[in-house]
Formats: C-alpha cells, structure tokens, sequence
C-alpha cells in the first residue's frame, strides 16, 4: 500500500534551536488539518551533542516513527553525516551554504542573505521548510506571532518578515521534490505528547496534588501539571527526593486530595517500600513510572520497555495493582484518568507505564471529550453510619474510605498489619481476614481489565504481541508485509491484571505468535507464560535505547518467517 | 472545651517507666488545653516505640514508615490546610534514616510541628546506637563506643534558621506541654526535641543524668540567632531547656481543602484549548 506521507528529520546540536524549528512546524501541520507524529530523540545534554526532532505528516493515520527521511534538515555537518544515508531516493536535503554536503545535492540556504541577524536563522529554515512542503505561510505568522508576542510587536514582524522572504527564496527551488502533502484530514485538533496526554488525563479525574523530584523523561508529566493546573488549585511539590515524594503523596491522598506521583525506573526503584505502605494502608495512589533504558542510570534520554517487571514487583508483601500501558497520546489521557478511577475505588496503588519514546512523541488528537467522561469515584467526606472502620473486612475487600477532619469519625491508618480499626496486631485470626481483605479487591480489578486489542484477519499465520507504544510498528509492519503470510496484532494496553479469557483464543488460534518487545528478556512473553502457561515462541527484541520501527520489525519477521 | 480524656486512655507497648508516657500526657494536656478537637488534629509517625504514639492518641492518625514521618505529615498539611498537623517519631527515624526530609522539611517550612523523642538510643531495635547517641557510647552493637560524633539537631536546626526550635524534657511535663502550645502556635516548621529517658536500653542517659543537667537558661532571647546557636552547642555538663531559636519566616503557600476541590470543567476546556 502506498502511503502519502512525508517524514521531515530536523538534526543539529542541543542549542541550536532544533526543537523550536521542531515545534513551530509540528503546529503548523497540525492546524494545516494533517495528521503527525513526532520522534524526538536527544542526548543526556544541554548544549551540543546531536539530537534529531522527526515530523512524520500525512493525511492517513500515523501509526508510529519511520526510518527513511524526505527531507533532512541538517543544521550542521554532524547532522548531515549521520542521516545522509537515510536520505530516500527522490528527498531533499536542506543545509546553509556554509554546510559541507559533498557529492550531495541539497537546498543551500543563504542565511546571511535572508536574515539580517543570526537570531532569526531558525526562522529561514522554518520558512523554507513550510513552503517546500506547501504550507499556508498565514499559519506560520500566527504562530510567530503567538509564539514571540510576549517580546512585543517589533520582534513579531522582524520574525514574519524574514519568513515571508524565506518563502520567496524557496518558491521554485524545491530541486523537484514532489512531496508537498495532500489535503488535510481536519483542523481545530490539538498536538500533544505522552507525557501531555497524562497530565490532562489527571487533571480531567479531579487530580489536583502532584509530588516528583525530577528525573528524565518524566519530569514533562509534573511540568505540564504545574503549567496548566497550578492556576486551577492544584497543589505541587518538588520533594528531596524520591522516598519524600511518594510518601508525601500518600499523606496527601489519605487527607483527601486526588494525587499523582511521576518518575522513571531509578526513582520509582527508591519508591519500592512507600509503594507498598499504599498497599497496606490502602491509600490510593496514582504513580507514572516513565520508562528509559536502565539498569541504574542506563542511557537518561532513551527508550526502552525494561521496566515491567519492577512495576509489577514493586513493593514487599501482597497488595492488589494495576498496570496500564499505553500506546499513544490519547491512551495517555483515557487510561490516566481510568487509574485515578480505580486507585480511589479499590483504594490501591495503580500504574500507568509509558516510556521515553511515548513521553516525547507529539500527535495531533481529537480534543478530549470532557463531557462525555465516566465520573470517577470519590472518598467520602461525612459519616453518619454507625462507628467507623477504616479498614472494615467487606464482602469485596473495600472498605468506605473518608478523609480525616471533616467529620466527627476519626481517620486512622496503619503501615504495621492492623484490626478493622486500625490498631496494631499480630494476631493471626486478624492478619489472615486483613490480608484476605485487601487482595480480594483483585477481584473487583479482574472485573474492570481492559482485554487486549486484535488487529487483523482471524487466525492469522502470525501474530505479534507487544504492549506499550510498540503498537505502532507492529501495525506498520503489518501493513508493509509483502510475504504470503497473513498477519496480525494484539495489543496490551492492559498489562496487569491478565483475563485469559479475554485472548488465549488469539494466542492458540494463531499459526506462530511472536513477541515485539523493548527489552532484551521479553518480560511481557514470561508474564503471559507465568500466568497462562502459553509459552510464545519468537521474539522481537530492541533494547539499542531506540523506539521500535516498522523497519526494524519487517526485519525481524523475515528472519523468523 | 476539650477535656482530656476526650483524647482516649489506651494500653501502650511502652515499658513500664519510660519516657514517652509523660510525652503523651503533656501532648494530650497540650492539645485539650489549646481547645482543638481530636476530629481536627491528624498525626504522622514514622516507625520505633516513640512512632506508636499516636495509636495511644484518640485522633486522626497516619502511622507510616521509617524514616518517613515528615513527608507524609507534609502531604498532609499540603491537602488539609486547616487541620493541626503533628508529626512525632524517635530520634533515630527522624535524624537517621529520615534526616534528608528533616532538612527538607526545616527548608520547606509547612505550618506543622515535629515531636522528637530523643532517647539517644534505637528503643525498638534494642538497643543500638542512634544518630544521637554520643560518642563512646557502649551498647550491644557498639561494643568499643560509638564510633561517630552525635548529631546534634538544635544547632542544625538553628543554623538553617527554622523558625521555632526547642528543647524540652520526659521530667518536667508541665514545661513540656507548655512547649508544645507554643511550638503548634507557631506559624510555620516548628521543632521539639524531647530527651526521653529510654529506661530499658539506655543505661548512660538516664532520669537521674538528664534531671542534673537540665537547667532553664534565664536572659535567653531566642531571637538572638547567634547566643541561640551558642545556647544550641550545649549539651554536656549542662542541657538547657526551652525556646532555643524563634523567629518569624515565610511559611509554604497553600491553597484550601483538596478533598473538597473541584476544577471547573470550563477551565479544563481551555487547557485542552491551549494545546490546538
Ligand atoms: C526501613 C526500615 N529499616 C529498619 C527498621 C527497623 N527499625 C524499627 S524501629 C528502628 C529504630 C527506632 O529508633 P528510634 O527512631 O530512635 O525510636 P525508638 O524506638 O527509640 O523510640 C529501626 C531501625 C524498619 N522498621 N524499617
Ligand atoms: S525500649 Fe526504651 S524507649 Fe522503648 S518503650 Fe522501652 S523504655 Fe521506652
């Protein structure tokens, strides 16, 4: 199947403005009406190094990153050097004329020429980047204009000035290319990333406490929640470190606020032993854990999906969880806002693990339907019943949770094993009906498991599981296949707990199964065997830090095919 | 009025003669006498003897780790501005394995009040030397004396300039429920470090030790940051008691009651607006 889309990989050195180039054009070809999807990949470093910022558009649904570049912008020689090869056959590259590109044909820009200062460089390429691609220049003025109105008119025209002479230059110098992208699918849509789609997904469940201490690349979760909820009321609080804030976090949702807690692998290993105070003191807590290569420090700007087994362990003793792991923006949004749901109604820790990749990656969504959100359910705030337990052993495991100071029944809860009114004990009648209690809300959690989606014809002869923002390559290897293989997809965004129910007829029904997984032991496959006893087969496993490709799963089935 | 025994009368796990049986009345006399309801006062614990405090309190109560007394009793006091929030634990949870949030917490400066029972020893764990402990102390685990130099909380405290710090003592409850009016009228983090005779582990710091040592100093203006940081160096022949430091600082901004909040669904829509 041919495909309409035009990958743009903008790459220089950290500083150099890539990501404002990035950005600003990104939002031009969301307003444009085009679908996008955008790839950031950078390096543990402020200044110099070299990232690329990838803008995938087109007007059929992008399902994940791709390897082939039309039109490399290189905003130095390393940039050049590095992504030359990727160039497709028929791409542009797009370079100053101070640039080395060798044998290379490219678009050199004249920067000197068309902008009187340094400062607006960026602005050329933007220009000529917007025009090569047939971009409405109206669009890019009004963002220049709500991006630099702050520093005043001046700058804004200085800005819609050398942007309207970029357009001029570049106008009949494309060096052929074709690509100008087709109509768009819409406009009135909103960009955002991973890390974004969380943070509005918390806000729209009523969250309005978050503690972190910073940690790459979940600190954007916390960001986005300060920017945009701290003018609403919420309360935020960069703790000492990570044991501070998860604790803190749990004393603010036993005093009644609707609370998040957001880190990557080395801190949420620090949170372990508070992870289960939440279990045992039955406190809900919504704690993101956003994947990046480890073990300890690892690689801090990469990606993997190595982390699931310590987001499933975490934690000492036995206590109910859920894990949520999704695979675009929107996923973001709806399951954050199910795990606040669920952490208030099954009073527990629940997850949501994202990754480097999904943390970064910008798409364009449909504004979230706020109206048409399930209400998610809420501590109570009176009691008039008869005297108060906190943790009274019901029928499901819950027991009514109200928040201390606003009624007469006192609140009291336990990290130590404890009776229905939370006194200490180690009596072993006591500890067996309290233990029993808590993990019979896994129950209640079994009931609310988002099943697995199957993508493709049934009983297809090969069928890749994977979780997580994997999703993507594996549907555009699907499509790109050319063998006489029928294949198909199933997706997690649900990984704990697992209903067989809901997929083992896809597993068995399947000619081969094949596990796509961002880690080198296939953590997912061994949980699908430790609670299903299907073993699956056939593997394909990145763990290089980079996200996963269409390409590199084509590859990877054509060996094993 | 709150009476006392609005406050409950519990069996404790204490040993008989130790030093938190006289904390806990001071607090309850402390608390009644301030008039606040049991309802409107929530305590944080961390883990050791002193932590199980609040299980011998009628109030609300979130009895957690160790170590982690403070950052729950901040998370608290962040989602219930309103209520009086106390936060009480040993010596050894809250300068030892919770010393980095004791710091944090001096910095952040939260209305709320930390209790220490300083005992100078790990009463739960039997006996083994605690942050405060002096050097040379001998215990099981010490056998040739503690190795490391105490830690001496009030001069920290003071040189971080925490806005309320003193001291108080097991065997004068009066001055100590007095203390603790004062510490929870304070706006702001304020600190109070108990010297709590461990009577079954500590054989160096006893009663007798404390009660000959302890003395009220008389001209003290703990205003006076620097005779309060040489009032917080003594600790030796003589202990003294009372206000060490006290000065008025920005206390961390909150908002009202989470619990109750709810954003408008029209500002919701415009964040989401922004991002198109
Ligand atoms: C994480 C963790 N480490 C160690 C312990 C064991 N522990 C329980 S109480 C305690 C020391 C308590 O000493 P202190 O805070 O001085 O209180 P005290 O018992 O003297 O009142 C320790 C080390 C624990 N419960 N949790
Ligand atoms: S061990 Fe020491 S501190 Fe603990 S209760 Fe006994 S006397 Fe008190």
């Amino acid at each position: 199947m041919s495909r309409k889309d035009i990958n743009i990989v903008i790459g220089g050195a950290a500083g150099q403005g890539l990501v404002t180039i990035g950005q600003l054009l990104a939002k031009a070809v969301v307003r444009a009406g085009h679908h996008l999807l955008v790839t950031q990949r950078y390096m543990s470093r402020v200044r110099g190094g070299h990232n690329t910022y990838a803008i995938r558009m087109g007007g059929d649904y992008l399902s994940g990153g791709t390897e082939s570049i039309d039109i490399l912008a290189a905003l130095n020689s390393e940039a050049f050097a590095r992504h030359v090869d990727d160039v497709r056959d028929g791409g542009l590259i797009v370079a100053g004329t101070d640039l080395e590109t060798g044998e290379r044909d490219a678009l050199r820009i004249p920067f000197e020429e068309l902008a009187p200062k340094p400062l607006f460089h960026n602005t050329v390429m933007l220009g000529v980047l917007g025009r090569t691609i047939g971009l409405d220049r109206g669009i890019f003025e009004d963002l220049l204009g709500q991006t630099f109105g702050r520093k005043g008119g001046e700058v804004v025209e200085a800005n819609v000035d050398v942007l309207r002479k970029a357009y001029e230059w570049a106008s009949g110098r494309d060096h052929g290319f074709p690509g100008r992208i087709g109509p768009g699918s819409g406009s009135g849509r909103m960009m955002i990333n991973g890390n974004e789609g969380i943070a509005l997904g918390a806000m729209a469940a009523g969250c309005n406490f978050v503690s972190y201490y910073p940690m790459t690349p979940s600190s954007s979760v916390a960001m986005a929640l300060i920017a945009k909820g701290a003018p609403l009321g919420l309360q935020y609080e960069q703790a000492e470190d990570e044991l501070a804030a998860m604790n803190m976090a749990i004393g603010a949702s036993y005093a009644g606020a609707r609370t998040l807690v957001t880190t990557s692998g080395g801190g949420f290993a620090l949170m372990g032993e508070a992870v289960s105070l939440a279990g045992v003191s039955e406190t809900p807590i919504v704690c993101v854990v956003v994947q990046r290569p480890g073990p300890a420090t690892g690689m801090a700007t990469r990606t993997e999906q190595a982390d699931l087994d310590l987001v499933l362990h975490a934690g000492h003793g036995e206590f109910p969880r859920a894990v949520f792991t999704p695979a675009t923006p929107e996923d973001c949004f709806y399951l954050t806002h199910r795990a606040f749901d669920l952490a208030e109604t099954f009073q527990t820790p629940i997850f949501v693990l994202s990754e480097q990749y999904l943390a970064d990656s910008y798409r364009d969504v449909e504004p979230f339907d706020l109206d048409g959100l399930p209400k998610t359910s809420r501590p109570l705030l009176e009691w008039d019943g008869e005297e108060y337990k906190r943790y009274a052993a019901t029928d499901d495991g819950v027991s009514p949770r109200l928040v201390p100071g606003f009624s007469e029944a006192l609140v009291r809860a336990d990290s130590h094993e404890h009776d229905e009114n939370s006194r200490i004990t180690e009596d072993k009648t006591v500890r067996v009906t309290q233990n029993s209690k808590r993990l019979r809300k896994e129950s209640g959690l079994f009931e609310e498991v988002i099943g697995p989606d199957y993508y493709g014809e049934e009983n297809a002869d090969a069928l890749l599981v994977c979780w997580g923002p994997t999703l993507g390559a594996c549907l555009e290897a699907v499509e790109r296949y050319e063998g006489d293989e029928s294949l198909a997809v199933l997706h997690f965004k649900q990984v704990y707990p697992l209903r067989e129910e809901q997929f083992m007829e896809f597993l068995e029904g399947a000619g081969r199964v094949v596990a796509v997984e961002g880690n080198a032991t296939a953590q997912f496959a061994r949980l699908i065997a430790s609670e299903t006893g299907f073993v699956i087969p056939d593997r394909i496993l990145r763990f290089d830090g980079r996200a996963m490709t269409w390409e590199y799963v084509l590859k990877g089935l054509t060996d094993i095919l | 009025m709150v009476s006392i025994e609005e406050y409950g009368d519990f069996e404790t796990s204490w040993c008989p003669g130790c030093g938190n049986f006289p904390i806990l009345k001071s607090l309850k006399q402390a608390l009644a006498e301030q008039g606040i309801a049991p309802r409107d006062v929530i305590v944080s614990s961390g883990i050791g003897q002193a932590a199980k405090l609040p299980h011998y309190l009628r109030c609300n109560m979130f009895n957690g780790l160790h170590g982690r007394a403070l950052p729950v009793a901040q998370g608290i006091k962040m989602a219930n501005p309103e209520a009086a929030v106390l936060c009480v634990s040993g010596d050894g949870c809250t300068y030892g394995e919770g010393g980095n949030h004791f710091l944090a917490a001096i910095r952040r400066n939260l209305d709320l009040t930390l209790l220490v029972h300083d005992n100078q020893i790990y009463g739960l764990t039997k006996g083994q030397a605690s942050p405060t402990s002096a050097r040379g102390h001998v215990t099981k685990a010490q056998p040739e004396g503690n190795r490391s130099d105490a830690f001496n909380p009030l001069s920290v405290a003071v040189a971080m300039k925490a806005g309320f710090v003193a001291r108080a003592f097991s065997g004068e409850p009066e001055h100590l429920a007095e203390v603790i009016k004062k510490a929870m009228n304070h706006k702001g983090f304020s600190l109070v470090d108990i010297l709590q005779p461990c009577v079954s582990f500590n054989k160096v710091n006893t009663y007798g030790w404390y009660s000959q040592r302890v003395y009220f100093p008389e001209d003290h203006d703990p205003s006076d940051w620097g005779a309060a940081m040489a009032l917080s160096e003594e600790f030796g022949d003589r202990i003294p008691l009372g206000i060490i430091y006290r000065a008025d600082k920005p206390v961390f901004g909150l908002g009202g009651r989470l619990a109750e909040q709810e954003y408008d669904r029209n500002d919701l829509k415009a964040v989401l607006q922004s991002y198109t």
